[in-house]
């Protein structure tokens, strides 16, 4: 007689190949981590009809729920695509998660007393821990904020760290957002996803969950209203339906319960206010975050150009009259050389050691390093001080000799806006590819909340390269997402 | 409710409204003119009058036969008014308040204005003409429908109901002109016997035709139908019930004095006036009165809610 389940069993743990390489999910030779040890059960005993129907029923989710980012096509009209999703979660133990979570905290109190001090008495420089030249050559320092004290003396209101971990597991960090951080959105979305598609899994552990984020951001963004009004007028500004992440600030902005607005519909006063055009007249705004860049803030301050912004935008701020998420010139803490100097932050700062270690970062502003970048080019990865999204990269090892050349000429030429890491091999996990499972290098990005108190996100948005072998993350180039669990399996 | 947005629903309501009512007018017309007599020719060119962009068409087009004007009303981007441009225009209106309205409107507007633009060859053929046409009146109602029973009653709702009802007041007067001017210029007496049908087709134009029949319970003749079109108070494509719409939805809204005293106004005029005995020149000057009126109105509008700027004092 036949066995009930006579079909194919889709996932096969002793087949997967963790490479050598730190896997989320898997120790090797088919044993799961202790954190991920229900999951992996779980997933052994579907069936590849019953994981296919799975996946299906994520994408059904994703469209029923409208999630999409923006492309572009070439008549000019944008497109929305669903977001890359794989159904399967990584997860992270959540005594691990605990000391990474007490790293994040500590870098945004860092980051944040850093720029307020460049922007007030610059003892950092003074004390010699952070060079004058590094400020000097900083895109994102503006002067424009010298000498202004935000509420509560925070610059960075949302922060966005992109963690990753090397081959041995160590967890690093390899960037911090602190311009206009995106995918949280996403984050929130991908546990909706996976409620619908694994309930029995939520029963059976612990997974901590990650829908307070918006009441989180909420009480971070009325916390700095300039009226102290039980319900202050909160808004976040778009730059408008074509941006990329547009859907991210239409779900925030609904899930907080702000208004929706364009630079278009904010105007500012003579009496140095800001108000927003609406049906009933004219409503001051006491907290817009936003979601644009400090260049197109305002085309009196900024760029002159700018059809996005608000005239007098900078002037109502100044005044203390509007409160702006994140500050204008907080990015100056957004710089890939800056980012060199966190640790000596930490310790200059809070008198603490960094928790969370940086990646090794050769800085081409100093000569020596710059003489060992260039010498290493084949092995290094190149980035330029204030580009995001994965622009303007050269991955050495990847490289051709022509490419080399090139970034070798950028650097002599502006050797300030570059550094340079190693290559690290990033962690993989377990991702369906097809009818069956492929590791897939991912990195995490946690956002930090800063106000009256400082928050983290459960976990993070995990971005996934679901190109084979690759690592680049970013949806903008064939990246996906997964959702993220932090496990308590002492408590379970 | 932020202006732009009550302003993108405003439009995208009128839009929408205007695709259906030159799809109505296309359909009814085509079938009218099967039924005259063959010693008659049909100047098709009325209906771009109808539209009021009579100038447009003629620097566009040399010849004014069904399928000139049939390609301009319905399928040439370079007219404003024709059906596949109103369609856009209504989903480019809808694209940027997406996260307002419910997504099923959305993705129904976005699928029609594909579908018309991509099978627009159907509707321009003399074949393919009536079910296109036919569709796209019942894609317009499906919207209408979902936004109805789907969107909150809010601010929103009532500037989505005053732009369909100022859009859908204007188009009747524009076809009570227009095609009561053109009936048959000289009425020779062997033509008695067609007048009937074409003060159906005017009713028809506006759907009016079973519900003027349940109204009135009298013949079709011309004093009834103008005075139904005009100051019916139940029929939805009358000039009188659209007026009333928008009236109530303007009580909804707050700062509405101006707005308001502008449409009781309009009401009172149109509640005292006999249209049944105007000759066709006072009838043509009642028409002119009444759409300066809607003009001024949504000028009024547009002043209170959606162009809302700084006050004097408060200027930078």
């Amino acid at each position: 007689m036949l066995p009930r389940y006579s079909y194919k069993m889709a996932i096969r743990w002793k087949e997967y190949p963790t490479q050598g390489l730190h896997d989320e999910l898997m120790r090797g030779g088919g044993r799961p981590r202790d954190a991920a040890r229900f999951l992996c059960q779980h997933l052994k005993h579907l069936s590849d009809d019953e994981l296919q129907a799975h996946k299906a029923a994520a994408e059904l989710a994703i469209r029923v729920m409208g999630i999409t980012f923006t492309v572009y096509s070439q008549q000019g009209a944008s497109i929305d695509r669903a977001w890359p999703f794989d159904i399967i979660p990584r997860i992270i133990a959540k005594s691990e998660w605990d000391s990474i979570e007490a790293g994040l905290k500590q870098r945004a109190q860092a980051l944040n007393m850093f720029i307020d001090d460049l922007y007030h008495d610059q003892r950092i420089v003074k004390d010699n821990v952070f060079p004058l030249e590094i400020l000097a050559g900083s895109k994102n320092f503006r002067e424009q904020c010298i000498g202004i004290s935000p509420p509560l003396g925070v610059w960075a209101h949302i922060c966005g760290s992109d963690l990753v971990r090397d081959k041995n597991g160590k967890v690093y960090v390899l960037e911090d957002n602190l311009r206009v951080p995106s995918g949280v959105s996403y984050m929130l979305e991908n546990r909706q996803v996976m409620k619908r598609v694994f309930p029995e899994l939520f029963q059976e552990a612990s997974i901590l969950p990650v829908d307070d984020y918006p009441s989180q951001l909420y009480d971070c963004l009325a916390a700095i209203s300039p009226r102290p009004l039980a319900q202050p007028e909160v808004v976040v500004l778009t730059p408008g339906i074509y941006n990329s992440a547009y859907f991210e600030h239409a779900y925030l902005a609904q899930q907080i319960g702000a208004e929706l607005v364009e630079g278009r519909d904010l105007v500012v006063g003579d009496d140095d206010c800001v108000y927003m055009r609406a049906v009933e007249g004219l409503i001051r705004v006491d907290v817009i975050y936003r979601r644009i860049d400090d260049m197109f803030l305002d085309p009196e301050a900024f760029d002159p150009g700018s059809m996005l912004g608000v005239p007098g935008l900078m002037r109502a701020w100044k005044k203390g009259n509007v409160a702006l998420a994140n500050a204008p010139g907080a990015g100056v803490a957004d710089d890939k050389v800056v980012y060199s100097f966190v640790p000596q932050m930490i310790r200059y700062y809070l008198d603490e050691d960094a928790i969370l270690p940086n990646v090794e970062t050769y800085l081409c502003a100093d000569k020596k390093q710059r003489e060992h970048v260039l010498a290493h080019l084949d092995k290094l990865v190149v980035k330029p001080a204030n580009e995001s999204g994965g622009y303007g990269m050269l991955i050495g090892p990847q490289a051709t000799r022509r490419e080399r050349e090139h970034f070798a000429k950028l650097i002599r030429k502006d050797p300030r806006n570059y550094i340079a890491q190693p290559l690290l091999t990033l962690s993989t996990a377990p991702t369906l590819v097809g009818d069956h499972v492929e590791p897939r290098h991912l990195d995490l990005r946690p956002f930090i909340l800063s106000g009256q108190k400082t928050y983290v996100t459960t976990g993070g948005l995990t971005r996934v390269a679901l190109k084979k072998g690759s690592t680049v993350v970013n949806s903008s180039q064939g990246g996906g997402s997964k959702d993220t669990w932090i496990v308590d399996s002492e408590g379970a | 409710m932020l202006s732009r947005v009550a302003e993108n629903i405003y439009w995208m309501a009128r839009y929408i409204e205007r695709a259906e009512n030159t799809a109505r007018l296309i359909n009814v017309t085509s079938n009218l003119v099967l039924d005259l007599p063959k010693t008659v020719t049909f100047e098709w060119r009325n209906l771009v009058d109808i539209t009021g962009y009579s100038t447009l068409f003629d620097e566009n087009y040399t010849a004014t036969d069904d399928r000139s004007v049939v390609k301009f009303l319905v399928g040439d981007f370079r007219n404003p008014g024709s059906v596949i441009r109103s369609l856009d225009s209504a989903r480019e209106n809808a694209r940027t308040i997406r996260d307002i309205i419910p997504r099923e409107a959305w993705e129904q507007i976005n699928h029609l204005c594909l579908r018309c633009k991509g099978t627009l060859q159907l509707g321009l053929s003399r074949q393919g003409r009536y079910d296109y046409l036919r569709w796209t009146i019942l894609g317009t109602q499906t919207i209408t429908g979902m936004l109805a029973g789907t969107m909150n009653h809010d601010a929103g709702y009532d500037f989505l109901r005053t732009g369909r009802n100022l859009e859908r007041a204007d188009m009747t007067t524009r076809i009570i002109d227009v095609r009561s001017a053109n009936l048959l210029t000289e009425q020779p007496t062997d033509l008695a016997p067609f007048e009937n049908i074409q003060w159906m087709s005017v009713l028809k134009s506006l759907t009016g035709y079973q519900m003027y029949r349940r109204t009135m319970q009298v013949p079709v003749r011309r004093p009834d139908v103008l005075k139904f079109l005009f100051q019916d108070k139940r029929f939805p494509r009358a000039f009188y019930h659209a007026v009333c719409e928008v009236e109530s939805c303007l009580r909804d809204l707050p700062r509405n004095d101006g707005p308001l005293r502008l449409i009781t106004q309009l009401q009172r005029l149109v509640s005292d006036s006999k249209p049944e005995r105007l000759s066709q020149v006072e009838l043509h000057r009642f028409v002119d009165e009444l759409q300066a009126h809607l003009a001024e109105i949504h000028d009024q509008i547009s002043a209170t809610y959606f162009s809302v700027a700084l006050p004097a004092t408060a200027q930078g």
